[in-house]
């Protein structure tokens, strides 16, 4: 990567960019205006270290887009392993909100075998004043009955909680004993940390202590096992993934945890390598697996053409002649189709700019499929990254290529208006801002209720959306003849 | 590889096995199983307290919703109304964490109503709790006189706050509880001795449908009644795409609002949603302050047109008159698809009011109807309602405080021919084989149905329209050859 050319954007210099994060910055108050200073750089694609500051506290008041540990815990890492019953513990909010509106898709009979529901203790006022662990273990004891194929229980802490001084591990404790199978305490409280990103590595550190390492798959070990790590199967990502990675001859044995299954998940301790989707939710699992037994990991990037090939290249280099001849096959079958999309869509797209603004992973994975179909990105930044993920994304953009971190609505506003992206990627709360603006816009968490976009069948539908997103005849209307 | 254990063996659950629990959770067995639940909530048709208070803050003029508390929870809400509207919902909030669990909320609030007034200039920044501050007890009458004091926004910017916990009541209780604070706040000292300003002012409760309430304005309009809608979201959550995006997009004119204890009338069209607002207004007002129903169907929209013509001695114009006509008209040229259908319904507890009524008026029968998280007084209120039916209503029970999973039981083991509710709703109506009818809140599946009114004798038409058409759809798609027909 490092001696890749640099790229560069026509009229995107680093001196331009600086001199817009001055601006933007001389309208806030001056305590806001110097930590959010460091929050907010021109891209240097050289540096090896990004110069940004992140993974701080929200500046509070400046409407930033962020979430909460248990938005992490539940939404992100726990909430798509289709087989437990995953508990929201505590008052009614957290679960209905986050019930069913982050899209990880599951297989499974919806009640019986597969749980997309919203299991919750619906905290009163008796509860936060003589606690809530009572009423948890007769909970948990009503959902194994209500629901014995699960695999498991999950409990997320809501932020009174951990307030109250409920001891949940306790009683997951007990209940585990009691029920036989998996019951796993989750501390992710909402106030905890800084974003989603806390609750992710509390939910990694559930997992750690109690589930890996306490399942055995049925079949015995093989040389191709692999683990899929940090897809979560939003919009059927891993349904478009998995066979790829089976197509050149791998064997998926859990995936983690999009559409995935917890006792499969407790015995990924046995496979050859993990491979690593987003970075940030998960690394810290693949270093513990690492650590614990000696299993590799590889980071890849299943987002557009380019980055598939260079990803299965990469994959093969794992394995043996075989893998890699049929990784080259792979490459050889899909690029005709590619092409055809390229054809199809590039001519339409070419030229055109996009500025990102998404969670952990996408706006370093996703650059390079804009790019595949003409598409430059003039803005990229995280709602909660870390430092190491800025490092990975400085050498995927251009230099002078504004990079903005848990960026307000206030800055991003001022940003899209003075680099007039042709499409801005982004959440839901920002969608309406900017399509107001008349601006075309699509949701980059939720694949805007479409999907997959991961793989080659991925790709055909992103760059589908990505088209009528932004030749959608209905823009021309914005602006009255009148 | 770890030897210190043994590891455990995947756990298979035999095809047949499958098949037996897929059959019993549509048992009766089950259903008794699934009603003796003590502790656990499986898919509730309610939400938190400071959602209500975001919906109520939003429809100010210039009004910036301030969540104190967790940022996640602002951004839940936020998330919410933009998934229903398809529009922009911009609140703030002063993002506490573990420091403040433990100093308590103050310096957060201070940093965060500084910040948020000097970048989006609020003309007013309704506060609201989340339950983190709730449970360690801030004190935000002080906090909010401390930051003015220490210049942090300007003495003159108006600060409602309300105590919004979770853990206690659902979003319609936030809804009353911020609503009731707005008006406190701006109203204070505004309360002329006796004479009233000629207005009625009027409460829609937590709806969000945007239409319902461009629909009274309508209704007013046509009486030539003056009229003030309180937390009126119908311009900020319905907002034109012209190119420009516009933070404060419509609501209440605070100087309308601050008015408000000189009203002729006051009316909540959602009693549920206010029942503190009212009795305040009682209290601290010129005027009269009363309830009606949700003006769901005719009659609920004839008392409600009746009341206002009375309160303000207006005449009803003839073209509302014959506004009614159309609608009865096509009521009973279709009544014959809605007679006898069975129907589950599931919300809050003036919409379940209303939706009942109309279901009552079509000769349909309102047979489960559910509210996640009410009272007693709610279900004997409905239960009387349903006694007004003997033919129709006498057959319907009424459920609280069980969840759409009891639901679930109930229309599995009793079938209906359709549900109405918010999109929660449609797993049970998948399970069930049944068309789900969209309305209440959250609506995140389908478009534009907060842009269609459900009350009035429009709001009649279009739900008849939108159920009949869907169960002659449904004939259609699914009839033999032999039945299928030309006309329906």
């Amino acid at each position: 990567m490092a001696d890749t050319l640099v790229k560069t954007i026509a009229g995107i210099t680093t001196e331009k960019t600086e001199e817009l994060i001055a601006e933007t910055l001389k309208d806030m108050p001056e305590k806001a205006a110097k930590k959010r200073a460091a929050h907010l750089v021109a891209n240097e694609p050289q540096s090896a270290k990004c110069a940004i500051k992140s993974n701080k506290k929200v500046v509070p008041g400046v409407m930033s887009q962020r979430g909460c540990a248990y938005a992490g815990a539940k939404g992100v890492v726990w909430g798509p392993i289709r087989d437990m019953v995953h508990v929201s513990h505590g008052p009614v909010g957290c679960g209905v909100y986050s019930w069913g509106t982050r899209r990880n898709l599951m297989q499974g009979i919806p009640g019986v075998t597969s749980f997309p529901l919203d299991f919750t203790s619906d905290f009163q006022e008796r509860d936060i004043v003589y606690g809530g662990d009572k009423k948890l273990e007769t909970l948990l004891r009503e959902a194994d009955e209500l629901f014995p194929l699960n695999k498991g229980l999950s409990v997320l802490s809501e932020c009174p909680v951990g307030l109250i001084g409920d001891d949940i591990n306790a009683v997951t404790k007990k209940m585990e004993a009691e029920l036989g199978k998996f019951v796993v305490p989750c501390n992710c409280e909402g106030f905890r940390g800084v974003s989603q990103s806390l609750g992710h590595h509390i939910s990694n550190d559930s997992i750690r202590d109690h589930v890996i390492g306490k399942r055995e798959f049925s079949e015995p070990a093989g040389p191709y096992d692999v683990a899929l790590i940090g897809d979560y199967n939003i919009g059927g990502d891993v349904w478009a993934a998995k066979p790829i990675l089976e197509e050149i001859g791998l064997n998926v044995k859990s995936v983690w945890t999009g559409d995935g299954e917890i006792e499969k998940i407790a015995a990924t301790g046995q496979v050859k390598l993990n491979l690593i989707h987003c970075y940030r939710s998960m690394n810290y699992m693949c270093k513990v697996m690492e650590e614990k037994w000696g299993i590799p990991w590889l980071e890849y990037n299943f987002f557009g053409p380019t980055k598939i090939e260079e990803s299965l290249r990469a994959i093969a280099e794992r394995f043996d002649d075989t893998i890699r001849q049929k990784v080259e096959e792979v490459i050889a079958r899909y690029r005709p189709q590619m092409d055809r999309v390229l054809n199809e869509y590039r001519p339409r797209l070419e030229g055109k700019t996009a500025m990102l603004f998404v969670g952990g992973l996408r706006p370093r994975h996703t650059v390079g499929a804009y790019e595949d179909l003409g598409i430059e990105i003039t803005g990229s930044g995280y709602e909660f990254a870390h430092q190491d993920d800025y490092d990975r994304t400085a050498p995927e953009l251009a230099r002078g290529t504004l990079i903005y971190d848990d960026v307000s609505e206030f800055e991003l506003e001022k940003f899209v208006e003075k680099l007039k992206p042709d499409l801005v990627g982004s959440g839901i709360k920002e969608k309406y801002v900017f399509q107001k603006a008349g601006i075309p816009f699509r949701q980059m968490h939720s694949w805007d209720y479409s999907g997959p976009y991961h793989g080659y069948e991925g790709f055909k539908i992103f760059a589908r959306d990505i088209d009528m997103a932004i030749n959608s005849p209905t823009w021309s209307l914005v602006k009255a003849p009148f | 590889m770890s030897t210190t254990t043994a590891l455990k063996p995947m756990t298979e659950h035999s095809a047949a096995e499958i098949e037996r629990v897929k059959d019993w959770i549509n048992s009766e067995d089950y259903k008794e199983k699934n009603f003796a639940r003590e502790a656990l909530v499986i898919n509730p048709a309610h939400a938190c307290q400071p959602l209500g208070a975001q919906l109520v803050a939003h429809g100010f003029a210039g009004s910036l919703p301030f969540v104190h508390g967790s940022q996640g929870c602002a951004s839940y809400f936020r998330s919410t109304f933009s998934r229903h509207f398809r529009e922009p919902a911009a609140a703030t909030s002063d993002a506490m964490t573990e420091d403040g669990a433990v100093f308590g909320g103050q310096n957060n609030l201070f940093e965060g109503l500084e910040n948020a007034y000097a970048l989006y200039r609020p003309s007013i920044m309704p506060i609201f709790t989340t339950c983190m501050p709730e449970v360690i007890g801030d004190d935000l009458t002080a906090f909010t006189r401390n930051a003015k004091q220490k210049g942090h926004i300007p003495e003159d910017l108006p600060t409602p706050y309300a105590n919004t916990p979770s853990f206690n009541g659902t979003h319609i209780h936030g809804y009353d509880a911020m609503l009731k604070a707005i008006l406190e706040y701006l109203a204070d000292g505004k309360k002329t001795d006796g004479n009233d300003n000629g207005k009625l002012y009027l409460i829609p409760g937590f709806d969000g449908n945007t239409a319902n309430l461009r629909e009274y304005k309508r209704y007013l309009q046509m009486m030539g009644v003056p009229c003030t809608l309180l937390a009126d979201i119908s311009e900020v959550f319905d907002s034109p795409c012209d190119g420009t995006y516009r933070l404060y997009a419509g609501g209440t004119p605070l100087d309308e609002a601050a008015d408000a204890v000189n009203a002729r009338a006051t009316i909540s069209l959602m009693k549920y949603c206010t029942p503190n607002t009212l009795k305040w207004l009682e209290g601290n007002s010129v005027g009269t302050s009363i309830d009606l129903p949700l003006p769901m169907g005719i009659r609920n929209t004839d008392a409600f047109l009746m009341k206002v013509s009375e309160l303000f001695d207006m005449p009803i114009p003839a073209e509302l008159k014959a506004e009614r006509g159309r609608a009865v008209d096509a009521m009973t040229d279709a009544h014959q698809y809605l007679h006898g259908k069975k129907f589950a319904v599931a919300g809050d507890p003036d919409y379940l009011l209303g939706i009942v009524t109309f279901l009552l008026e079509m000769g349909a029968i309102p047979y489960h109807i559910l509210c996640s998280r009410s009272t007693k007084k709610f279900r004997k209120e409905m239960e009387a309602l349903l006694a007004t039916s003997p033919l129709y209503g006498a057959l319907g029970t009424v459920y609280i405080n069980k969840d759409l999973w009891h639901m679930r039981s109930l229309c599995m083991t009793d079938p209906v021919d359709a549900i109405i509710g918010d999109t929660h709703c449609k797993w049970v109506a998948r399970d069930a084989k049944i068309p789900l009818f969209r309305v209440g809140f959250p609506i995140i599946d389908r478009v534009n149905l907060h842009r269609t009114p459900v009350i009035g004798y429009q709001g009649a038409i279009n739900l008849l329209t939108m159920m009949v058409n869907k169960f002659l759809d449904t004939v259609d798609e699914t009839c033999e050859d032999q039945w299928f027909e030309m006309m329906r």
